[in-house]
């Protein structure tokens, strides 16, 4: 049994079209045309309990549109979507109150309210009992660094920092599934490897479900197991990053160490990428088993190392072979 | 609705109006405009009221209690709207409240409570000291507020400041809402000002408009917000009559609530179809 199953989801956007000029101010007082944004187009996954899944696209790819209909803030054109046994939209207020969300680009913290009180309301309308907000308040407070915020105003922290409460605000209630939308965004490196391991430790402790969206693939490569990249709405692949790395990227560089320096005319001249002494790096587009045996059984070998390809080139050709 | 349920609410209430209590100055400046302008209210009042043929509807020293009871508790009626919440209704960025269990319109009904009476409990302190206590100090005696006659009068004076509170905030839940669907939401903010002040008594006491308006003042809701809790404070409201205009306060929060809340869902329908 899934947690979250969505099937065939799809949402279009209905905005008014505005006519340029005076004339066209005036004919759309009368009779508005409208043009629909085909956001999603039908998509489909499922999710398992304790999964923690990469949810990434370029801009416009259709996203945020996913995680508003999976929190219960937006209905989809069609489609069926089921979380937790539930339609998350026709029951919002028992359904939220189940999970966590973060909107990275947004606060849904109080502007004027110091973060801890923020934290107190949210403890009332949740509901969470005393103990149990304290002993979950500690913790986040612990993994996330956040005592010497607590006293402040949202309004005045920084970008980083308001992440890191919205993210600890998202949890006090301890739900059973996060939604992150970009949630490193605006991140410096070491903030960024600190919420890294924090929604990890979250995941690993808690048993919590996780889809997470991000533009940062080192994100993805730190957490998710499994990736899902759509692209205008519609999803162009479902699977580890590893499998995604193999199906989208046929080349491979190889780096050999030699004994001596090999003579190299038997081998192809443009595939070396890098000749450097002894050391040479080879760009394998066939099977790389069998160059990797014919070199053996030619030269003395010290040492092999195969370079997988960086995980943006990956989604970059990826990206664009969906154009 | 459970008690459980309503206890979000009432932490929302009690957090806002912590947070709104901060703002001490603006409230000080506010009350010392509203004590200028009650004087030179009384002022006309007291020259209309010496030169006046026949004796009008509402004795001076109800007048009295009317000027400053609308002055020291001005902040409590509809005239402007939080700027937090026309913001959030503006932008539609009002979904995102969706995400936390609760009714949209019970949610932001509690912090228009809030945003109706700190301001006003701010105010009413200095407000009141003057009206009671400096304007005897300096011998003007007949402008000093009076006291309510009776204990009925004042604790019926209380119950229906309360429903002015509910009416207050009903009204002004009505014209935020109302903004989602507007693209310039000022116009009809100064509208409504404009609307409350003259409607509910706050220029002149309803009871000293001509007669031929009367019928149509009677039964508009903007009178539950000065008339009926300023006259009942003054005993010109007595005896059974004060139920009956309880009543009525209470039948007009019970229907500008139904019309927020089936507004709300309109505006909820829009922002989860459409997308904010
Ligand atoms: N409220 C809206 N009204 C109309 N169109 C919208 C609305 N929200 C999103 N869209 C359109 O739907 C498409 C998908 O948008 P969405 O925000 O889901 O993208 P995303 O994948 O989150 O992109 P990004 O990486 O830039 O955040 C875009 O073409 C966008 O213009
Ligand atoms: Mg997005």
């Amino acid at each position: 049994m899934y947690q979250i199953h969505v099937q065939g989801l799809t949402k279009s956007y209905r905005i008014a079209e505005r006519q340029p000029g005076m004339v066209g101010a005036v004919k759309s007082l009368f009779h508005r045309t409208y043009r629909d944004v085909d956001a999603l187009r039908g998509i489909d996954f499922d999710i398992s309990r304790g999964e923690m899944v990469g949810y990434i696209g370029p801009n416009g790819a259709g996203k945020s549109t996913t995680i508003k209909i999976l929190a219960g803030i937006l209905v989809p054109t069609g489609g069926r979507c089921v979380v937790n046994g539930v339609v998350p939209w026709q029951s919002r207020i028992s359904y939220v109150a189940q999970i966590g969300v973060v909107f990275g680009q947004r606060t849904q913290l109080w502007w004027d309210l110091p973060v801890v009180e923020s934290f107190e309301l949210l403890r009332e309308i949740y509901k969470v009992p005393n103990n149990r907000f304290k002993t979950s308040l500690a913790e986040l407070v612990e993994l996330l660094d956040l005592s010497p915020l607590l006293d402040t105003p949202v309004r005045q922290l920084s970008l980083g920092q308001r992440v890191k409460c919205d993210i600890a605000s998202a949890l006090l209630h301890e739900p059973q599934i996060l939604f992150l939308d970009e949630p490193t965004i605006g991140l410096d490196a070491v903030t960024k490897a600190s919420v890294r391991g924090f929604i990890k430790e979250i995941n690993r402790n808690r048993d919590v479900t996780v889809l997470l969206t991000t533009h940062d693939l080192g994100d993805i490569e730190a957490l998710c197991r499994r990736v899902i990249v759509i692209n205008d709405g519609i999803c162009l692949s479902d699977s580890s990053i590893d499998e995604l790395r193999n199906q989208y990227v046929h080349e491979k560089h190889v780096v050999i160490e030699f004994g001596n320096s090999p003579c190299l005319e038997s081998i192809h001249q443009d595939d070396v990428l890098k000749s450097e002494g002894t050391r040479i790096t080879f760009l394998c587009t066939s099977d790389i088993s069998d160059f990797v045996a014919q070199m053996t059984s030619r030269y003395e070998i010290k040492d092999i190392t195969i370079e997988t390809p960086p995980i943006e080139r990956v989604v970059t050709e990826l990206y664009e072979s969906s154009k | 609705m459970t008690a459980l349920a309503l206890k979000s609410y009432i932490a929302v209430v009690s957090t806002r109006f912590r947070t709104l209590l901060q703002y001490r100055i603006a409230a000080i400046a506010g009350i010392v405009t509203q004590v200028f302008w009650g004087l030179m209210k009384l002022m006309v009042f007291s020259a209309f009221y010496e030169v006046a043929q026949n004796q009008p509807p509402l004795s001076f020293e109800s007048i009295v209690a009317y000027v400053w009871l609308g002055q020291c508790l001005f902040a409590l009626f509809p005239y402007n709207v939080d700027p937090d919440m026309r913001a959030m209704f503006n932008s539609g960025s009002v979904a995102y409240d969706m995400l936390r269990p609760l009714s949209l319109y019970a949610y932001w009904f509690s912090r228009t409570l809030a945003f109706r009476t700190a301001p006003t409990v701010l105010r009413l302190v200095p407000g009141l000291f003057f009206a009671f206590v400096v304007l005897r100090l300096v011998g003007l005696d007949e402008w000093v507020m009076p006291l309510p006659p009776s204990f009925v009068a004042a604790f019926s004076f209380f119950i229906s400041i309360l429903l002015t509170v509910a009416l207050s905030a009903s009204i002004m839940m009505l014209v935020s809402i109302s903004m989602f669907w507007l693209i310039d939401s000022r116009g009809m903010v100064n509208l409504m000002a404009g609307v409350v002040w003259v409607l509910g008594g706050m220029i002149i006491p309803l009871p000293l408009f001509p007669d031929w308006v009367q019928p149509f003042l009677s039964w508009q809701p903007f009178r539950g917000l000065c008339d009926i809790p300023f006259r009942i404070y003054s005993g010109d409201i007595a005896g059974f009559e004060i139920v009956g205009e309880l009543v009525f306060q209470l039948a007009w929060v019970a229907i500008l609530v139904l019309a927020g809340v089936w507004l709300m869902r309109r505006a909820q329908v829009k922002l989860t179809v459409q997308g904010g």
